[in-house]
């Protein structure tokens, strides 16, 4: 178990080398280099510029120097947690950002818990009521709920809740709570914003859950070990839930690898439709702008971030399936 | 009575070697999933209308009219009763008349039933080339009234007619997703055909990179890669440029198929035998290999297709793929980002439904060509 991890972990640490590479590409990419850009918006706005800053700047980021060297003055202080300046706000790029990732990791944590607790039941009840009139329904529901792009999904809940109940629909919290610290109405209010980004996120995922599980279930009901529990006298319930569904479940754990990117991108273009104060919106609007280093910073987290889930996964599966964990891959 | 069964037996015509196509054979299998059949009509009838999108749009997509912002759709009616009570059939729309909203005290459009307004088929228009080659001077369907309305699904902001821009839109959404597979399937069968016909090193570097660019998160990567794409490109230029950007990631998948295709074909009889036989790799690849799963490559590539749609449609609604002039269905849904807007004029969010429809039709359709690929499979 421990080598399986430790070989997993120096993969992940290539993939992070290899992002950030590509991070930096993206913000490399305009062309100009930040602090042209920088020095132009600092006149229009009619501001004094003090030489000595900008010379500071240049070498700091070694603007002018090669691209390696470049990426290596911005990779070493993105270790030490300093991912530059961001031009639009005059801010250390970390100070800005750090809260709306965390508001992003937790939406998205959220869908995927949700994303269980639904496809689980309905996935089960799908295998085990094949062809009836509730399977019917979710496999329908399913495709319909792979179709819709996330964005449409939200602006037509948000447009259904205009209309119905005359609220706009927005934020994660009530203008009031919004600094506040975490208590017991501070949650309220904020699963009472969140429920509908989640709702949208986790669709197309719970759609594809359920079809994976309903898949692998039916093939597992199908062998003998399911009769002779049965024939045992065991109760369905318990015949059902306690080997065949834990077997279906295995490669639902490595699903979630490859569900976290699409999540991850689901929520950016969510969080912009329904303006979520996660790092969506602040990466869009850093894009426009061309504030590379915030751009750049945020892209990076994102990714780095999807990387480790996916290696959780990995490592969950590891832990609950055996011949992952000794036989070859 | 056991002699004459044996009679029968002897007299009765000898079962005739039948053969099938391969083609024959995938379309009798295609047609058995009856989902999949309709959907391909669906397709067909999308890609038909994105085709002849200047025949059948009523109007100019892009022709403006301050009269009539945010007019709402009036529909097509076919049966109408005259004054004596007697049946009229043939299509017409209701116009509209003006009220001033009591609380936004704003002019609003609401249909005028009392004035009716023939549509005829095949109307007279302004000469225009379909398809940017055949000129043309008759519309499938339209007004002749001078100056009279029609807004079958509604008017946006600046008055311009909702269908006709779907319709140009759906141009450009089908034909993008179109040109996102073909260019990621030229990378994917070249790359995934190397590692998968050659192996080795080559192959362990290239399945290493699919797995990292598939365990990137898509939009804020599409994202960056667009937000670089200079603001003067003229629209052709970002057209394409979208389109290399989406196939950047698309390729992957493709590969993977390609790769695998190679990979357990590499070892069949039939590709030793011709190894034994002197040919070329050219000549197994190409005469050999690639015919017998063509049709897989094909399943897969329609399948990657509502990707493709989907990417396009996220990134010009976010505002960073393609840009105002060029209509897509992405730009039209642009439109319906806010929830006021929203409230007063619902029929913008019409192209979303139609990106649903196609994307639900294309997973079918997609679905059905994959089980058909394999005729005598299952």
């Amino acid at each position: 178990m421990l080598q399986f991890i430790s070989k997993r972990l120096l993969a992940m640490l290539l993939t992070m080398f290899a992002v950030s590479f590509v991070a930096f590409a993206i913000i490399q990419l305009p062309p100009g280099d930040f602090l042209t850009s920088y020095m132009a918006s600092l006149a229009a706005t009619g501001e004094q510029v003090d030489p000595k800053v900008i010379e500071n700047l240049r070498a700091q980021y070694g603007l002018g120097e090669p691209y390696l060297v470049q990426y290596w003055k911005w990779i070493s202080g993105v270790v030490v947690g300093n991912f530059g300046q961001s031009f639009e706000w005059k801010r250390p790029v970390w100070e800005l950002i750090w809260g709306r990732i965390g508001n992003s990791l937790l939406l998205e944590g959220l869908a995927v818990v949700a994303m269980w607790l639904v496809a689980l039941p309905i996935g089960i009840y799908a295998a085990v009521r094949k062809y009836s009139l509730g399977d019917y329904l979710a496999t329908i529901g399913g495709f319909i709920g792979l179709a819709i792009p996330n964005f449409f999904f939200a602006l037509i809940l948000m447009y259904l809740s205009f209309i119905w109940f005359g609220k706009t629909m927005g934020g994660l919290f009530s203008p009031g709570f919004e600094d506040a610290h975490w208590s017991l109405p501070r949650i309220w209010d904020f699963l009472s914003h969140a429920w509908a980004p989640i709702l949208v996120l986790a669709t197309g995922g719970t759609a594809e859950l359920i079809r994976i599980l309903r898949a692998n279930l039916l093939d597992e009901l199908q062998k003998p070990y399911v009769t002779t529990a049965r024939a045992k006298g065991l109760p369905e319930w318990k015949v059902i839930l306690k080997y065949p569904v834990r077997l279906a479940l295995n490669p639902l754990v490595s699903t979630i690898g490859w569900l976290l990117p699409a999540l991850v991108s689901g929520s950016v273009i969510v969080s912009v439709v329904m303006n979520l104060p996660t790092a969506g919106p602040m990466l869009l609007r850093s894009l426009t702008t061309q504030d590379m280093y915030l751009a750049g910073a945020i892209i990076l987290l994102l990714s780095i971030l999807t990387v480790v889930g996916t290696m959780i996964s990995d490592v969950l599966l590891a832990l609950i399936d055996p011949r992952i964990r000794y036989g070859g891959k | 009575m056991a002699l004459d069964t044996l009679d029968q037996m002897a007299t009765r015509p000898k079962a005739r070697a039948v053969r099938e196509s391969q083609l024959g054979l995938m379309w009798r299998r295609f047609k058995r999933h009856k989902l999949a059949l309709v959907s391909l009509w669906i397709v067909t009838g999308f890609y038909l209308v994105a085709l002849l999108a200047e025949f059948i749009a009523p109007l100019d997509p892009s022709a403006y009219n301050p009269r009539y912002t945010y007019a709402p759709p009036q529909g097509i009616h076919f049966v109408s009763t005259d004054a004596d009570g007697r049946w009229n059939f043939g299509p017409y729309v209701y116009g509209y008349k003006t009220e001033i909203d009591p609380v936004a005290l704003r002019r609003t459009f609401v249909i005028d039933e009392e004035t009716k307004i023939p549509v005829q088929l095949f109307v007279e228009s302004k000469p225009y080339m379909l398809a940017g080659v055949i000129p043309m001077s008759v519309k499938l369907f339209g007004v002749t009234e001078p100056r009279a309305p029609l807004y079958v699904l509604g008017a946006d902001r600046l008055g311009r007619d909702l269908l006709s821009r779907l319709i140009h839109g759906t141009r450009i959404s089908l034909s993008i997703g179109l040109a996102g597979v073909t260019l990621s399937l030229f990378f994917g069968i070249i790359i995934g055909g190397f590692s998968g016909y050659y192996g080795g090193w080559f192959d362990s570097a290239v399945m290493r990179v699919i797995e990292f660019i598939r365990s990137m998160p898509t939009i804020p990567l599409w994202l960056g890669l667009a937000a670089a794409m200079p603001k003067d490109w003229s629209a052709l230029q970002t057209y394409f440029a979208i389109t290399l950007i989406l196939s950047l990631i698309g390729w992957t998948e493709l590969a993977r198929v390609v790769r695998g295709r190679f990979l357990s074909l590499r070892t069949e009889d039939f590709v030793t035998a011709a190894q034994l036989d002197g040919a070329s790799d050219w000549r197994i690849i190409t005469r050999h290999m690639v015919p017998s799963f063509m049709s897989h490559i094909i399943a897969a590539a329609t399948l990657a297709v509502p990707g493709m749609i989907l990417a396009e449609t996220a990134l010009s609604f976010l505002g960073l793929g393609l840009q105002a002039p060029i209509v897509s269905w992405g730009t039209l849904l642009q439109d319906a980002q806010n929830i006021r807007t929203l409230a007063t004029a619902p029929w913008l969010l019409v192209p979303g439904i139609c990106v649903v429809i196609v994307i639900l039709s294309l997973n079918f359709f997609g679905d059905g060509l994959r089980d058909a690929a394999d005729p005598h499979g299952r």
